[in-house]
């Protein structure tokens, strides 16, 4: 027995090899684009000219002017500024607004409580294209197209089907006696929400507000479509976006640009990475 | 109206102001509620917590899905019925194109998906690494898909053939002893190839989150029982490991079939639309605001609502199946 478990372990060793190898081809592969962004984003316009930005490694001719330019004349940080007052709403909001939702289907028992879950799970599935027609007539005609709060608007009732659909898959989970008991000290629905729901429910809610942030920080169309014509700094971007599709680019600031645009969302995903992960996993396959 | 270009101010309104409002409707149904007979609260509360989060799809999703099909019926100026004239346009012409490259995302686009996830999810299983590998195939998530453009479209550009090549890819190309620089981006059909990569290299990683939890969850000891039995990786792999990420898989599939279809910002931003690599998303995007016909860009919008559903049915079964 020992014996064949020895032939199978040297059998596997061989195996070892390629398995590095193929990931680390696979890391590789992943990781090149984001540095030759960065490399490149630090290199003057006349070096990018003659040679790629992998000379950098070579030949370390290292310029922040690009960063400059794209905060003086681009104003990188206006835009930043303008993406902040959409996310950080949008994020809080639908939070709270699924919270809600998924408390009121999982514990007060509305008639039919499983046929709107089966709505949500429909509703997940919503290409943003199939609404945004009648919705920017609506916008225009009530004068809320070029703010901010249309955005907003937008970007929560869009996320709340899988918001609802999270938390409500975690409520499930939550043993009936915490509640039970909770109504024998004399508490009304509101104080079980903020007193139990929501403190129980906080490693979810962190999941569904990092997941919201960084769609809302990343999402081009909806304010492509919604806040044009407005007199405020497009968000971070439409403002790369249109940099990048205008004629004679300035190439080295657009990757400036490009750079403090992913700065943010980078560093939560890679600092909070936990809670990214239990969106995702458990907005798909527990339900 | 300087209220709306006071980001601090809208930032405070957003995110303090109208959460409070929310309490405060919260509070005051329930107060109302009290008064009411426990039976009468009974059968109202349920509906009253539901209003807000309902009232806001209702308005954002619901209302805007039934105009739509209602427009892509009328002429643009949406005066008089045209009967199923905005249809017959999107399967002609140039439109068949536009299709045919949808579908082209539409299966290439899961099917590289699943693969790569597959491989990734059950290969960093296997190495002590693994928290890093993941974080690193993670990374393109956290990007927009405007910045994933914006740095592909760089790795992609050409010099001519007698200038140095300055993009990662045609230096390697020519590196490799290629006489001519490949225009990535303006050769038909390879351009589509090339912007459907770059949707890969953003959603890989969800996808490998997905199927590495399900990896995780086959019991150790069924693989394990295999191997002693003398199966071999290959064996195990699709005989263990891929019958009981079934769910898993189905998952990775629908999320990236849907994917396919609102591709917008890869597609606006590398071409436009042009040499050929035009989606149906976009060019409902382009309908809207460059042609101004609002009908033609409804009918698109019904098109992929159409072609949503089954997408939706698939979901729904397996959110039956897997319960709750």
């Amino acid at each position: 027995m020992t014996g064949h478990l020895k032939a199978l372990r040297q059998e596997l060793k061989g195996g070892r090899l390629a398995l590095h190898a193929i990931v680390l081809v696979l890391c590789a592969l992943w990781f090149t684009p984001i540095a030759g962004l960065v490399a490149s984003s630090l290199r003057s316009q006349s070096e990018m000219g003659i040679s790629g930005w992998w000379q950098i490694f070579v030949d370390p001719k290292v310029t922040l002017d690009n960063y400059a330019r794209a905060i003086g004349y681009v104003g990188v940080l206006n835009a930043a500024g303008t993406s902040l007052a959409l996310a950080i709403p949008v994020t809080i909001l639908t939070t709270l607004l699924s919270a809600i939702g998924a408390y009121a289907l999982v514990r007060l028992e509305p008639p039919r409580a499983r046929l709107f879950a089966a709505a949500l799970v429909v509703l997940l599935v919503l290409p943003p294209q199939v609404t945004v027609v009648p919705l920017l007539k609506l916008f225009v005609a009530i004068g809320l197209n070029g703010k901010v709060p249309a955005v907003w608007l937008y970007q929560v009732g869009f996320t709340i089907p899988y918001g609802v659909f999270l938390i409500r898959g975690f409520l499930i989970s939550i043993p009936e006696e915490i509640f039970e008991s909770a109504v024998i000290d004399g508490a009304n629905p509101l104080q079980i929400f903020t007193a139990i729901v929501i403190p129980l429910c906080a490693p979810i809610l962190a999941a569904l507000a990092i997941l919201q942030f960084l769609w809302s920080w990343n999402d081009l169309l909806i304010p492509l479509i919604f806040l044009g014509g407005g007199t405020l700094a497009p968000p971070i971007t439409v403002q790369a976006a249109g940099i990048a599709t205008s004629n004679g680019q300035d190439e080295p600031v657009l990757m400036a640009a490009t750079c403090l645009s992913v700065a943010l969302p980078l560093i939560i995903l890679v600092s909070l990475q936990r809670y990214f992960v239990r969106g995702i996993v458990s907005g798909s396959v527990k339900g | 109206m300087q209220i709306w270009n006071n980001l601090p101010v809208l930032v405070c309104l957003g995110a303090v102001l109208l959460p409070c409002l929310v309490y405060l409707w919260l509070g005051l149904g329930e107060r109302i509620l009290a008064r009411l007979g426990a039976g009468t609260a009974r059968v109202l509360r349920p509906w009253f917590w539901l209003s807000l989060p309902l009232a806001v799809v209702a308005l954002v999703l619901v209302y805007p899905l039934v105009v739509t099909i209602w427009l892509a019926l009328r002429n643009n100026r949406s005066t008089e019925w045209v009967g199923l004239r905005n249809f017959q346009w999107a399967f002609s012409g140039e439109m068949i194109q536009v299709m045919g490259n949808s579908l082209l995302w539409l299966v290439a686009l899961p099917l590289g998906t699943i693969v790569l996830s597959l491989v990734a999810a059950v290969l960093f299983d296997r190495v002590k690494y693994e928290k890093l590998a993941i974080t690193i195939i993670l990374l393109p998530t956290a990007i927009s898909f405007t910045a994933a453009s914006i740095i592909w479209r760089q790795l992609y550009s050409y010099q001519p053939a007698d200038a140095p090549q300055v993009a990662l890819l045609n230096a390697i190309w020519m590196g490799l002893g290629a006489s001519e620089p490949v225009a990535w981006l303006q050769t038909p059909v390879l351009n589509s190839i090339c912007l459907i990569v770059v949707a890969l290299w953003a959603s890989v990683g969800v996808a490998t989150l997905i199927v590495s939890a399900g990896v995780k969850n086959v019991p150790a000891e069924l693989r394990e029982a295999a191997l002693i039995d003398g199966a071999g990786e290959w064996r195990i792999f699709f005989l263990i490991t891929l019958p009981q990420i079934v769910p898993a898989i189905l998952v990775v599939l629908t999320t990236s079939a849907v994917f396919a279809l609102k591709v917008f910002d890869i597609v606006y931003i590398m071409t436009n639309g042009q040499y050929g690599t035009d989606v149906v998303a976009n060019r409902m995007y382009s309908e809207l605001f460059t042609a101004n016909n609002a009908a033609r860009a409804s009918a698109i919008a019904v098109l992929l609502l159409i072609a949503a559903i089954p997408i939706a049915l698939a979901n729904l079964r397996l959110w039956e199946r897997v319960g709750k």
